[in-house]
């Protein structure tokens, strides 16, 4: 199954890349996620994340095909 | 209701006048409250110059979306837009405007109010403020 991965802001910036691919054989965490598309880099203690659009815990399992996304605090408005 | 992204410098004032002719029956409301936030061209002590905001398009469109659905189920409000920007802003351009149309005034002005703090609380923006010295993201938000 196939993952996408999206970042944003500072993150973006700090992870070095946009957007990424992860591959698994069985469903895999959030967390999981992370670090694969990071290469076990160490999520920052802030970090939000979102499948399909929608906020997640680090432990929600992500599925085939699902849009995954990392970001910092959001400052809008 | 409505939510929209603008990618270029908008007129809030005019936003309302248009939505309100558009949408709403004459005679039928008695109270708008509008909430407009602009750029200031300082933060934290510094000159800030430009600032650009980055957003998550999808997401953002649907929590505007779902805050604004949040606001009409708990207040007794016939109506609300709201409208943000996204790319480069210079200081002194409107960067939001959050707007609520009801029969009286308390559920307007108490609607408009959390569209504001939901919307900067769970909405995914993010600002980066061009200094004179470079740039730097903002981290959080100032208190309300």
């Amino acid at each position: 199954m196939t993952i996408t991965v999206k970042f944003f802001a500072s993150l973006r910036e700090r992870v070095g890349q946009a957007e990424a691919s992860v591959s698994s054989a069985e469903p895999i965490s959030v967390d999981q996620v992370w670090a694969q598309a990071t290469s076990n880099m160490a999520m920052p203690d802030n970090t939000l994340c979102a499948i399909n659009m929608q906020y997640v815990d680090g432990n929600q399992q992500a599925n085939d095909g699902d849009e995954v996304a990392f970001f910092p605090p959001v400052t809008g408005g | 209701m409505a939510s929209e992204i603008h990618t270029q410098a908008f007129d809030p004032w005019q936003a309302i006048q248009h939505y309100q002719q558009a949408h709403m029956a004459a005679g039928k409301y008695g109270a708008t409250a509008s909430f407009v936030g602009t750029m200031r061209d300082f933060n934290e002590g510094d000159e800030v110059q430009v600032m650009t905001l980055e957003h998550y398009p999808g997401m953002t469109e649907s929590y505007l979306d779902k805050i604004c659905e949040e606001a009409r189920q708990r207040w007794d409000i016939m109506d609300c837009l709201i409208v943000h920007r996204v790319g480069d802003i210079q200081p002194n351009d409107p960067i939001v405007l959050t707007c609520v149309w009801s029969a009286h005034r308390a559920a307007a002005f108490e609607a408009c109010r959390y569209l504001m703090e939901e919307l900067k609380s769970r909405a995914p923006f993010w600002k980066k403020e061009t200094l004179p010295e470079g740039h730097r993201w903002v981290e959080k938000n100032t208190e309300g």
